[in-house]
């Protein structure tokens, strides 16, 4: 009796506990999590442990303490005052400015060089794939200290600023450039842009549908368009004053007054990561383009759709199923690239993030804290992903 | 009639005349002749700037004066031979793996001779303190180096040296290479050189090796764990990926050099280059290990289940059945990613490493007159950097070829 019940817990399916395959596996697994854990658990004693020597308290509340340190550009109102907290915001801010505005301008020249590159015209060709190949091949910090210590730090001084078309003024404190100033009515104005916005969106799903179902040409996206353009022009007139002024930078005594000016830093910043980014959007825009079978063209032609449709409605939905996804993480590139603000002194996340260090000696919370935050910024750029590969996931039989 | 029939396979149509080539691709219709017309314009600027720029206004003593530092840094100068040495291994081995292997191996051997011979003859000082018994000893070393490459060949080519050979006398000169450079502390030939002095190229392509070869196996390793069926392998494994890609290289730099000495007792210290290894393999590693769970998603069911049919154990599957295809499916993604760590190097500037871009910092700033010449010094960097990168990219599409990827 003794002897089955035995047997019953050490053998099971007639092999020995010893060599079953599961059980071992189990036991692997333990053995791998408790190694793990332990060796966190050993890190983190250490930490609390030298915190505690140095009589640092544990935890974020800290970042309720004056900062006392100057940042050299926020997208908020910022003084030395302000408390690491919000200091840390500003990096954030900075960060994002520097990422979306880059993400702009590399998408537009990444989708130039991608079409250059496609031309039938054998030297526009070839200027094109002249710029991807050497900016591909040469480090981005490189091309940033290029850009930077050669270009934008040895910019003339003000009173002798270099004038581009626009007008845009170069000089070493900057760049000044013709930019808006909001007046009273500016807010009013904005809920027509709002209403317009809402009217266009909802406009555009309604069509489309009834175009689905109907099957009659309703023409949703010019509707949405002219939604979109008209609406906020009919404001701009009802609301009296009009909403936005142009400033545009007038060389003072010192310095110049009024446009909107970008840092150096800024700018430098700016230039490295379109450049470098655009170069790596150009190839995944022209991957894309070559990935639509040439058959598709021609059928497309063969139904009896002109030019303009065969693009509009053929070959860019299948391009851009194949462009999006490694564009995106492009653009989760170029805001980890913009990390490397610190070697220039643009104030981003990590650049404020050490300068806390610095000053409060709390090395490890701030870097978790940094950590998070591209964490964050992966976390849904990845999510969204997810969302438009589901969306647009070929159905197979 | 049938006399022309008779001719025999017909001669392939030419090729466009200059004329027809010129219509159909710079001018075959009018927006495509005016593009063609900005274009050239374009070009003529473009080039004549960057000549008269490269030629009458930019000064490159920075650059001539300090190739030295350039080269290895602040390594001291008694010792530059163990470098000399290394260089004369790496020629040697070159040429075997030329003479044994042959076809893109050639156009690298034959690059470095060409190389080596260039340096040598270069029309400047190449050690910059004006000593004329050090130049020409140099000079001669560089001279003997390419010879170095045609001997190795000639030994690759007898029969009675096995290819086999070459990868473990590949790996034992690189162990070889580090013993030389570090050296040993009680050692009176070869004296301890602290990694602090190990700069410019060398460390860059120290940090770019070591990263490259201790990357891999970790990589495969975390790839084999997130495709795994246990969860917790799955659930470490998945986590160390997707935190170490979620955050820029700067940040886990960062950590290795800085947050890494807070997490050890006090007193464990680890050098400086070892900690910037440390960061830039585990970071490598993360985006190694998506490259090969490509590879391995990209192996059907079948291969598996043939393989436990004949009997193989789950280790020797993935050993001799699935890894080989998988890592072969995915060799170009995993070259671009030793390209991408090549160039990820710079950033040890960050943790205080003089690697080839801290060099050119330093350069900047040791001589009053050079501080303005920002753009010749980083250009030269970049022409440095873009010559390996275009040659392992050259590397990778002819290995392509080689193994015939993405034909059947």
């Amino acid at each position: 009796m003794s002897q089955s019940s035995v047997s019953r817990v050490f053998y099971r399916k007639g092999v020995p506990l010893w060599r079953d395959v599961v059980v071992l596996q189990w036991i692997a697994q333990i053995i791998s999590a408790i190694l793990v854990l332990g060796f966190i658990w050993f890190f983190i004693s250490n930490v609390l442990h030298a915190a505690e020597a140095r009589g640092l308290s544990w935890g974020y509340g800290f970042l309720g303490e004056a900062a006392g340190f100057p940042i050299s550009e926020s997208v908020i109102p910022y003084d030395e005052s302000r408390t690491f907290g919000y200091a840390f915001l500003v990096g954030v801010l900075n960060t994002l400015k520097v990422s979306l505005v880059g993400i702009v301008f590399a998408t537009i020249l990444g989708t130039i060089a991608a079409v250059a590159r496609l031309s039938t015209n054998w030297l526009v060709s070839k200027i094109a794939s002249v710029y991807i190949e050497i900016i591909r091949n040469v480090p981005l910090l490189v091309q940033l200290f290029f850009w930077y210590f050669g270009f934008f730090q040895r910019l003339p001084p003000v009173k002798e600023a270099t004038q581009l078309p626009g007008p845009i003024y170069l000089s070493q404190r900057g760049l000044y450039m013709v930019w808006f100033e909001p007046t009273s009515t500016f807010w009013t104005w904005m809920i027509f842009v709002g209403a317009a916005l809402f009217l266009a969106v909802v406009l555009y799903f309604v069509l489309s549908r009834y175009q689905l179902q109907t099957g009659k040409t309703t023409y949703p996206v010019a509707t949405a368009l002219l939604t979109l353009i008209l609406l906020p022009v009919l404001g701009w007139f009802l609301v009296g004053d009009s909403p936005l002024v142009t400033t545009i930078p007038v060389l003072g005594k010192f310095n110049f007054q009024g446009g909107l000016r970008l840092t150096p830093e800024f700018v430098g910043l700016l230039v490295g990561l379109v450049i470098y980014t655009g170069a790596f959007i150009a190839e995944v825009v022209r991957a894309g383009i070559l990935a639509v079978h040439k058959g598709q063209f021609e059928a497309a032609r063969a139904l009896g759709l002109t030019n303009m449709q065969v693009l509009r409605l053929v070959v860019f939905p299948q391009a851009l199923r194949v462009i999006i996804p490694p564009l995106i993480s492009q653009y989760l590139n170029l805001t980890k690239n913009s990390s490397l603000a610190i070697l220039i002194g643009y104030a981003d996340v990590f650049f404020v993030g050490r300068t806390i260090i610095n000053q409060s000696g709390r090395a490890v919370p701030v870097f978790l804290l940094i950590m998070a935050i591209y964490l964050t910024i992966s976390l849904i750029t990845s999510i969204i992903m997810n969302i438009y590969n589901r969306h647009v996931r070929l159905v197979e039989r | 009639m049938s006399a022309t029939t008779m001719r025999g396979p017909s001669k392939p149509p030419a090729g466009p005349t200059v004329k027809q080539w010129l219509k159909k691709n710079l001018f075959s219709n009018w927006y495509n002749s005016l593009l063609t017309v900005l274009a050239v314009a374009f070009i003529y600027f473009a080039v004549k700037g960057i000549v008269t720029w490269v030629v009458f206004v930019a000064d490159w003593t920075p650059v001539t004066h300090s190739l030295k530092l350039f080269a290895v840094g602040l390594f001291p100068a008694e010792e530059i031979w163990r470098i000399g040495t290394i260089l004369a291994m790496v020629s040697f081995l070159m040429g075997m793996s030329w003479g044994k292997w042959g076809g893109t191996v050639r156009t690298f051997a034959l690059a470095l001779a060409v190389g080596f011979t260039v340096i040598a003859l270069l029309p400047f000082d190449i050690y910059p303190q004006n000593d004329d018994a050090l130049d020409l000893l140099l000079r001669a070393e560089f001279l003997i180096l390419p010879v170095l490459v045609v001997l190795g060949f000639l030994v690759g080519r007898l029969e009675r040296i096995r290819g086999v050979w070459l990868p473990i006398l590949w790996l034992l000169s690189f162990a070889l290479s580090i013993m030389l450079l570090s050296g040993f502390s009680e050692s009176e030939v070869i004296p301890r050189v602290e990694s602090g002095m190990w700069g410019g190229l060398l460390l860059t392509f120290l940090l770019a090796i070591v990263g490259i070869v201790a990357s891999f196996p970790i990589g495969v390793l975390l790839a084999l764990g997130r495709q795994s069926k246990l969860p917790v392998l799955k659930v470490f494994c998945t986590l160390f990926i997707e935190m170490v890609r979620g955050v820029p290289l700067v940040t886990i730099l960062f950590m290795a050099s800085i947050i890494l000495p807070l997490f050890l007792p006090e007193d464990i210290r680890i050098d400086r280059v070892l900690r910037a290894m440390i960061g830039m393999t585990l970071f490598a590693a993360a985006y190694m290990a998506e490259n090969v769970r490509g590879g391995l998603q990209s192996i059907p069911r079948g291969q598996y289940e043939a393989a436990k049919a004949i009997g193989l154990t789950n280790v020797q599957t993935m050993v001799f059945i699935i890894l080989p295809q998988a890592l072969r499916a995915v060799i170009p993604a995993i070259v671009g990613q030793f390209i991408a760590l090549f160039m990820d190097t710079t950033l040890a500037i960050i943790v205080g490493l003089m690697e080839l871009l801290a060099v050119g910092k330093a350069v900047l700033q040791s001589n009053q007159e050079w501080l303005l010449r920002d753009k010749e010094v980083y250009l030269f960097i970049a022409v440095l950097f873009w010559i390996f990168t275009y040659a392992m990219s050259y590397a990778s599409r002819r290995l392509e070829v080689a193994l015939g990827l993405g034909e059947r």
